[in-house]
């Protein structure tokens, strides 16, 4: 195992942790317009409030661990995509103000107009990254110069929508889960509902995606034939879908979250499955591909990076482990919520 | 007609950037402020200091979320806009933004969570803990920052493997890369501008509640703090800004050239402009007043050696003269003004006592921050435009930088997004921090808060000598103080 493939394997975690802890803060933005009052609008916002801020940090680090490690895939995506990232930075900072701002005047008008900026945001976000991932299973249009030479219309290709809205199904379910560990009461009664829902509206989509994708792409499990081992992720995540529902049912919401979050890594797994040893597939001449070796850093930056990393995550972890113990419980709105 | 990328890209990472560099040297500096303010706390247990404390963190966090807002698009924007100069450099400037996140920014955003929601959630020595990191976390974020952007100014500890578009650096020496012969003099430079900025925030508004006649006491504890380490911190900005200087006369002799409008080395000594109007065309400076030799002596001690000059260099390797000379200037004229201005304020406070009643003093010290944050703004726009033509000095042009796959009107239509959104940012952070302030710290005569403090110093007293109380213990008494305190609340 070289550098190049620890890194691969670094950026997925970076990825996986992004989705799953940013996923159910996400989520929340995406449920937000479906609750009653403005008291459960507080509630659900106060219920990321302290949290949401180092779940994007994740995002962050995984852009500088891409800079750093593989440039050419940076540059090559960040500008391929560019309007869809400006739009993508556009819902982040949306979010971050909507939730500053909204409860620092009580006026109506004012909390509706963050209301819905919160959930557009929130939404149009998810929905671009899951595009975003279509669109890498899909592989672009990259020349030999390792510059994207497509249009904003190929990039908003059916298949990547589709998988766009599985991301928002994903962590719509994922927040509502996290939301019921989070409430009590009348409001946790309906967020049980919206955890049926929502389960319903993800089983749905995955079917499809996951037919839609073994059908039109069956580059995608190519790796499992030198890896077999990978089918373990599978089951899992079948295992840990399965689960969902069951641990709900038996009314354990905790189980429930662990299992979603669960299903988020093995989908990001199978992400990587799907890709490697690329980074940004070809469909002009797979020898333009971007792989983990023609687009990385030097060996000695790879090394480095890894440095950090095996310095600077253990104590990340345990630090993110502090707060959400700090933060643990029932959402309670007091003088320093939002 | 075609749209200019380079300039376009040029234009919106100024916008981006210097909007995002409104909250940055904030959080620093008003980071390290906290600090002390919540130390003063702790160690005399007076519940002002508290309250200071408290009301300063409200502003904190607001100006932190829009930090980080703002600082998302910076990261995505190197490759986003300048794809082909994050595929020369990623190996070099890539390792210090990745290292940015893993050391600085999980740091400052999971502690600033206890900071700002954990008052009553934490003991106050495990909150004191959170405000101690939060404020290391955003000076991490600096150093990376500033290591990575020294880099592109005195590039180090790399070689150039590949030629024509496949060429890029890569890191030979990590740590030559890091202490790059301009780190260290630009690191500290920066850290003490936002200390500077950080003072006269709160300052600022310290001296607008004086003049207001509200929350005197609480006001006027905070404004001593702040004018102290005002004081401190701009003394020692010039002398940094002098060293500075010498470090850029060495590594990028055309940048000085251009802040003090040195246009003909046949002039041979070097004189200092105090203020003038460089014209380019010409090359020299009007209707300006100088120091004979002055530039001469800043940079070598002896008022007659002379000192490279612009015409030293092609006209293709030149930067603009127009706007480094008057950012410099700015920059360093409003350093003396704060240094003036806070001897002053030291003078009429520790030796006059008098300060709190002169009004004429104070309402300068309510607009003074103005000036900190351009001192700021302009510091960067005069090092960054300085640079010119080279987006890493003497390796890669700015011009060659940009991403080949963006056309121009992706870019004006960026440009356009970020000029409502920011302008919409900036209309509702003023709004929202001007309610902040009119709405004032939360005062000690609240019923609620005197009980916590009461039961917290008794709680304290029980166990005497015993620091090492733990964070368990802590946050059982706290959680008992704020039940009976909601109780009070409900009858």
């Amino acid at each position: 195992m070289d550098l190049n493939i620890i890194w691969f394997g670094l950026l997925g975690v970076l990825l996986a942790g992004y989705a799953i802890l940013d996923g159910f803060d996400l989520g929340v933005g995406i449920l937000h317009p479906f609750v009653r009052n403005d008291t459960q609008r507080r509630i659900l916002m106060n219920s990321i409030g302290p949290l949401w801020d180092g779940n994007e940090v994740w995002l962050v680090t995984f852009g500088g661990a891409l800079f750093a490690t593989m440039p050419h895939a940076y540059a090559t995506a960040f500008s391929g995509f560019y309007l869809p990232f400006m739009l993508l930075l556009c819902a982040l900072i949306f979010r971050a103000v909507s939730m500053e701002f909204r409860s620092k005047v009580e006026k109506a008008w004012w909390r509706k107009m963050w209301d819905y900026s919160f959930f557009a945001a929130s939404f149009t976000a998810t929905l671009l990254f899951g595009v975003a991932v279509g669109n890498s299973i899909r592989g672009l249009p990259i020349g030999a110069d390792k510059e994207f030479a497509g249009t904003l219309i190929d990039l908003l290709n059916p298949y990547s929508l589709l998988v766009g809205l599985l991301a928002v199904a994903l962590f719509a379910m994922h927040g509502s889960i996290f939301l019921y560990l989070k409430t009590e009461g009348e409001l946790q009664q309906r967020v049980k509902g919206w955890m049926w829902t929502t389960f319903g509206i993800f089983m749905t989509v995955y079917v499809l995606t996951t037919i839609v994708t073994l059908v039109t792409l069956p580059q995608v499990t190519r790796n499992f034939e030198t890896m077999p081992v990978a089918w373990v992720a599978v089951i899992l995540n079948v295992l840990a879908v399965a689960n969902i529902p069951r641990a709900i049912h038996l009314g354990k919401p905790f189980y429930a979250f662990a299992s979603s979050a669960a299903t988020i890594a093995a989908l990001v797994f199978l992400f990587g499955m799907a890709l490697f040893p690329n980074l940004i597939v070809s469909t002009i001449d797979p020898a333009y591909s971007l792989t983990i070796y023609n687009s990385a850093s030097s060996q000695k930056t790879l090394g480095i990076a890894l440095t950090f990393a095996v310095v600077g995550m253990p104590v990340v972890l345990a630090y993110t482990a502090i707060v959400y113990w700090v933060f643990r419980g029932k959402v309670k709105l007091g003088k320093f919520s939002y | 007609m075609e749209l200019d990328v380079t300039f376009l890209s040029r234009l919106q990472f100024a916008l981006t950037v210097m909007f995002h560099y409104i909250f940055p040297p904030l959080s620093i500096g008003l980071g390290a402020l906290l600090v002390f303010m919540e130390g003063t706390y702790l160690r005399t247990g007076d519940k002002q200091y508290e309250q200071i404390t408290r009301f300063f963190t409200k502003l904190f966090a607001v100006n932190f979320a829009l930090g980080v807002a703002t600082g998302i698009v910076m990261e995505f924007q190197f490759g986003t806009n300048w794809a082909t100069y994050s595929r020369f450099v990623g190996d070099v400037f890539g390792s210090a933004l990745a290292a940015e996140g893993i050391f600085a920014f999980f740091l400052e955003s999971g502690f600033l969570a206890v900071l700002v929601f954990g008052w009553d959630r934490v003991s106050p020595r495990m909150h004191f803990f959170s405000t101690i990191m939060v404020s290391l976390g955003s000076i991490f974020s600096a150093i990376w920052i500033v290591v990575a952007n020294s880099w592109q100014q005195t590039p180090a500890g790399f070689h150039i493997v590949g030629e024509g578009v496949n060429a890029r650096a890569e890191i030979t020496d990590f740590w030559a890369m890091v202490f790059n012969p301009s780190s260290i003099d630009r690191l500290v430079h920066v850290i003490l501008g936002s200390f500077i900025l950080g003072a006269f925030f709160v300052m600022s508004i310290c001296a607008y509640y004086i003049l207001k006649k509200r929350h005197l006491a609480i006001a006027k504890k905070a404004f001593t703090i702040a004018l102290v380490f005002g004081a401190v911190v701009s003394v020692a900005e010039l002398v940094s800004g002098h060293f500075q200087a010498r470090t850029v006369s060495e590594t990028q002799p055309a940048k000085l050239a251009a802040f003090e409008g040195h246009f003909k080395s046949s002039e041979g000594v070097a004189d200092m402009w105090l203020f003038g109007i460089p014209d380019e065309g010409e090359e020299r400076v009007k209707y300006g007043i100088r120091i004979p030799g002055g530039l001469s002596f800043l940079v070598h001690n002896d008022f007659g050696k002379p000192v490279t000059a612009l015409d030293s260099f092609p006209k293709e390797d030149r930067p603009p003269v127009v706007i480094p000379f008057y950012m410099y200037h700015l920059m360093v004229g409003l350093g003396l003004f704060f240094i003036a201005l806070t001897l002053v304020g030291l003078y009429f406070r520790f030796v006059a006592k008098t300060i709190f009643e002169k009004r004429w003093l104070l309402r300068i010290f309510v607009f003074a921050v103005l000036g900190a944050y351009a001192a700021n703004q302009a510091g960067w726009v005069a090092a960054e435009v300085g640079r010119q033509p080279w987006v890493v000095y003497g390796l890669l042009r700015t011009s060659e930088g940009v991403s080949k796959a963006v056309v121009g009107e992706q870019v004006l239509a960026s440009i356009i997004m970020f000029s409502f959104i920011y302008a919409l940012l900036f209309l509702v952070w003023v709004f929202v921090m001007n309610s902040k302030i009119q709405h004032g710290p939360e005062e000690a005569s609240e019923a609620g808060v005197s009980e916590l403090g009461f039961i917290e110093t008794a709680a304290e007293a029980s166990v005497p000598g015993t620091h090492s109380m733990t964070l368990e213990r802590d946050s059982e008494i706290t959680e008992a103080a704020r039940e009976l305190r909601s109780d009070e609340e409900e009858e």
